[in-house]
């Protein structure tokens, strides 16, 4: 096949550019949400130990 | 952990890729006979080459598991897999759309590079649905290991054989004379190659920084519930990702 004139080759490559930009974003948006996950995660095991530890403090000390 | 040298990493991957995507637009001259639309090469070629080498690595340290036992190397070679496995996708993408604009057709059957490279993708496809089937996770990480030293193993076994195929088609892009290319075309497509494989790296490491930093919270959990008074500690979830 004859090459493509530049304005018809060009949607080709932008679209082969494109497609790889997409899957780097969706990729990084993916391992974006498991870190908040996993930020959230420490969050609430941050807040069960500061209960936990508030607990204690307040159980009588067994003499 | 994986998390040291990240941050140089990550620096060094952008520098590359903005330096290879300017050389690709500013630089590097048209193909005498494929014109702008050669300008794909520079993407795809780098997505399938650092695909198969992840593809492989994911075998090596499936060896290095079986050799030590240290879930550290399954959980290596299971991020090398699935890194590979967007990478394929990105590859048979972007080959598609050179393939529609440079031959007329979205894929031809009976091209051996094109089929090869479906063979290996479909065949890494299954890896992490056998992960998920199996419930132990000793098991899981054994089979895995395997059967990614079996399918690396393939990988340039299929390559030998299809260099040894007459292709129809397909371009041959390295070769013992440096693929028939300018050196400004070649200069190119290496400053490419290096970024891709940079990229593939640093995502490599975010990977792994990310899912070691999720396993170690769920130890610490496990481990805090443990101390509780009732006792009660969660049942692991589930997972096609490996366990530590």
């Amino acid at each position: 096949m004859p090459a493509l004139p530049l304005d018809e080759a060009g949607k080709y490559v932008a679209a082969a550019y494109l497609v790889f930009l997409a899957l780097i974003l969706v990729y990084v948006a993916i391992m974006a949400s498991k870190l908040t996950r996993i930020e959230r995660d420490l969050t609430e095991l941050n807040e069960q130990l500061t209960r936990r530890d508030d607990e204690r403090a307040e159980e009588p000390v067994a003499q | 952990m994986f998390g040291r040298g990240l941050k140089p990493l990550s620096l060094l991957t952008a520098a590359l890729m903005t330096g290879a995507f300017a050389l690709v637009f500013f630089y590097a001259p048209n193909d005498a006979d494929q014109g702008f639309i050669q300008k794909i090469f520079y993407l795809h070629v780098p997505l399938a080459i650092v695909s198969l080498c992840g593809f492989v690595a994911g075998g090596v340290f499936g060896i290095r598991f079986l050799q030590t036992g240290d879930r550290l190397h399954d959980l290596r070679s299971y991020v090398c897999i699935h890194l590979s496995l967007i990478l394929a996708v990105g590859a048979l993408v972007t080959g598609s759309i050179w393939a529609r604009a440079a031959w007329g057709h979205w894929w031809v059957w009976d091209e051996p590079t094109l089929v090869s490279f479906l063979i290996v993708f479909l065949l890494y496809a299954c890896y992490q649905p056998l992960r998920f089937s199996i419930e132990d996770s000793e098991r899981q990480a054994r089979y895995a290991a395997v059967f990614s030293i079996i399918a690396g193993a393939f990988v340039p076994l299929n390559f030998m054989a299809v260099r040894a195929a007459q292709s129809l088609a397909h371009p041959r892009v390295l070769s013992t004379t440096g693929g028939n290319m300018p050196g400004s075309m070649f200069f190119t497509f290496l400053v490419s190659l290096a970024g891709m494989t940079c990229l593939f790296v640093t995502l490599w490491k975010y990977e792994l920084a990310s899912k070691h930093a999720g396993m170690q919270l769920r130890a610490l959990r496990r481990r805090l519930l443990a101390g509780d008074d009732d006792g009660w500690v969660p049942a692991a979830r589930r997972s096609a990702a490996p366990q530590l």
